[in-house]
């Protein structure tokens, strides 16, 4: 297995990895919200959480089937889907905004495998999208999506799981672009009453095979959590908080207000 | 029907696509599965609770009043006359010693018409271990005693309540929770169906019931194979496991009957869910479809990868038949041979009797895959103003 630092194909980093960097070599943390594509006033909210501090964010495609995704996101992707989202439109929706921080779509295999592997990394391209995170493509299944994204630019962010062993981790850092993507518990995304033992031990064993930013997500849900895991870790992810405020409250005020205090809690 | 290859693959069809957090778990999986059923201690035990606890080999059964009505040779593999009730026994007992070989302490599991369910309870009864069933809402409203069956044998039942409330939602919450419990907690899946290594080793489980049919039908046929082996397809496990006696015979036709709400090879484009690429129903974007049946347990819009390679290479042909076709199937079973026969299983016997013209004259062998008692209840209603 190659080291990180052997893989001879590592492209400089895109504008994904490029802003997270920025804000970590200030020797900060950097902050990615999730929202979810579709889901009620949803573009003014990214609006939102880019000018509350986020450094970048993850817009998630609706699936019908998000295996990876707890109550929350499930419901913020059930009622995206009834209101007619598709990819299409989501991109569409996003190659007209102007968010003013770089983008990750995140989905699942078959709304990209339907897409064309290739079409799909054009159509991001096309729509200012920098990456890509598609839940249930591990690094055994990778080789056609990565292939079409690594031509077009697009960067993929591969997960890092507490599962993993030393030796998987290394080729989940050494194929990811954008971050590495430490899972912080074994389980689906959603908030946890306090932060799992896995966030910070994952976060450790991740940042001792790269440089490349380590940012944790799933279970992430106060800003305490997201400070205490920042400890170790270079950033967060924070998924079902942000859905679940813009669910109760349809207002990208109140979201960015959410994201404002994640924001002060870590950096 | 051989191993997949490295991918986990049958042709195009296959695959793991599942999150990260499982993969370790797959992999363990295969070299795990690999290894007991190179041994032969392990075979002998599954044997022994095959013949001393679920009843194998289950017969096979000549329908006399059945052939004279259709016009062909019609033989019954008798799977509902397993403990349990349908060949779902067969792949539960087999996965049940992994599971504790592996030393795992609970099971996580799927189900749709209940059978799946109830037989996964009773293994992990048996073997002591604990067992959490997740169902679709609806299927636990319209097989309210197989909800009751599994809870008596000390299971807990949880509602999947998301989506369509079936058991493609059944499924999603079992993986769910199998990501959160993976390193205790072992999933027993109730198909061929889902990420590589399920398909094979579900159809190797399976695989019994396929080589007695060949046995049996040698005997019974003056050493002749039937023309036509026909099994109905959900996910796939029964048609799998008849299948894989006769696949090496290329005389021998194989059918698989999808119900016309569910049919995924018939309908289906490849798609990706569950863990796999398979013929799936969905949307133009990739939105998966609902199925509808009056089968819960062939209720489900995808169906296992080895049945789209069979249907691709042409070695198989998947046809559909209608919920009305196959209450009269249901009924004409019960009438003719005194065998109540599982709503899924009626769904051969319906292609049977719409084909009965160019069956005419030949042995057709239908895997009874189980017994009907399940769906009384629901099919009291259906023909209330008929008895
Ligand atoms: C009696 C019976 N037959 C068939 C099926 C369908 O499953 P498969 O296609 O895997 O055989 C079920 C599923 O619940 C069943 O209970």
């Amino acid at each position: 297995m190659n080291s990180p630092a052997q893989q001879p194909t590592d492209p400089a980093p895109g504008p994904f990895e490029s802003a997270l960097r920025t804000r970590i070599d200030r020797g900060e943390k950097a902050l990615v919200p999730y929202m979810t594509g579709g889901l009620g006033d949803w573009v003014n909210t990214l609006g939102a959480i880019a000018s509350a501090g986020a450094d970048a964010i993850e817009v998630g495609i609706p699936f019908s089937d998000p295996v990876m995704d707890g109550p929350v996101i499930q419901e913020a992707s059930q009622r995206a889907l009834e209101a007619g989202t598709t990819p299409a439109s989501v991109l569409d929706q996003l190659s007209a905004a102007d968010v003013g921080v770089p983008l990750a779509v995140m989905t699942y295999a078959n709304l990209v495998y339907r897409f064309g592997w290739d079409r799909f990394a054009h159509a991001l391209v096309a729509s200012g999208v920098s990456g890509a995170i598609v839940a249930d493509i591990p690094l055994e299944e990778s080789e056609p999506w990565c292939a079409a994204a690594d031509a077009r630019g697009v960067e993929t962010i591969m997960l890092g799981a507490p599962t993993g062993s030393d030796a998987r981790l290394r080729r989940v850092v050494a194929r990811s672009r954008g971050f590495v993507y430490a899972v912080g518990l074994l389980g689906v995304t959603g908030e946890r009453e306090s932060l799992a033992g896995t966030s910070s031990e994952i976060a450790g064993r991740l940042k001792a095979m790269t440089d490349k930013p380590v940012l944790v997500g799933v279970g992430i849900g106060t800003p305490d959590q997201a400070a205490e895991v920042c400890e170790v870790a270079d950033g967060v992810v924070i998924g079902s908080a942000v859905v679940r405020r813009a669910l109760e409250t349809n207002s990208p005020e109140a979201v960015g207000e959410l994201v404002g205090e994640f924001r002060r809690a870590i950096s | 029907m051989g191993e997949p290859d490295a991918s986990g693959r049958f042709g195009d069809f296959g695959g793991r696509y599942v999150p990260e957090t499982l993969m370790p778990a797959l992999i363990e999986l295969e070299e795990e599965f690999r290894a007991a059923w190179d041994d032969p201690e392990f075979r002998a035990e599954l044997d022994h609770l095959l013949t001393e606890y679920a009843g194998r080999p289950s017969p096979l059964t000549e329908c006399h009043r059945l052939s004279a009505e259709l016009g062909c040779r019609v033989l019954l593999k008798r799977e509902d006359l397993n403990h349990t009730g349908s060949h779902k026994i067969n792949n539960v007992l087999g996965q049940a010693l992994l599971a504790r070989r592996m030393g795992k302490t609970s099971i996580v599991a799927e189900t749709g018409a209940g059978q799946h369910g109830v037989a996964a309870a009773t293994a992990a009864a048996l073997m002591g271990m604990d067992c959490v069933i997740y169902m679709g809402e609806v299927d636990m409203a319209r097989q309210e005693l197989n909800v009751f069956r599994m809870r008596l044998l000390g299971a807990e039942v949880t509602a999947a309540q998301s989506g369509s409330r079936t058991l493609k939602d059944a499924v999603n919450d079992a993986m769910r929770h199998w990501v959160s419990t993976v390193e205790d907690s072992y999933y027993l899946l109730g198909s061929v169906m889902g990420p590589h290594p399920y398909p094979w080793m579900v159809r190797e489980f399976q695989r019994v019931l396929g080589s007695e049919a060949r046995e049996q039908s040698l005997q019974a046929l003056d050493q002749q194979l039937p023309d036509v082996v026909v099994a109905c397809v959900g996910g796939g496990s029964n048609a799998a496991g008849i299948f894989s006696g006769f696949a090496d015979n290329p005389e021998v036709s194989l059918v698989g009957v999808e119900p016309a709400g569910g049919a995924a090879v018939g309908n289906g484009v490849p798609g990706i869910v569950h863990g796999m690429n398979s013929f799936l129903m969905q949307d133009d974007v990739g939105q998966v479809l609902e199925a509808e049946s009056i089968s819960a347990g062939l209720d489900y819009p995808g169906v296992g990868p080895e049945h789209s390679f069979l249907s691709q290479s042409g070695r198989a042909i998947y046809e559909s038949v209608t919920d009305a076709q196959v209450i009269e199937a249901f009924v004409l079973l019960s009438r003719t041979e005194g065998i109540i026969p599982a709503l899924e299983s009626a769904h051969g016997l319906a292609w049977m009797v719409a084909n009965a013209d160019m069956l005419r004259g030949k042995s057709v062998l239908l895997n009874l895959s189980g017994r009907g008692d399940k769906d009384v209840a629901q099919m009291m209603d259906l023909l209330a103003d008929r008895l």
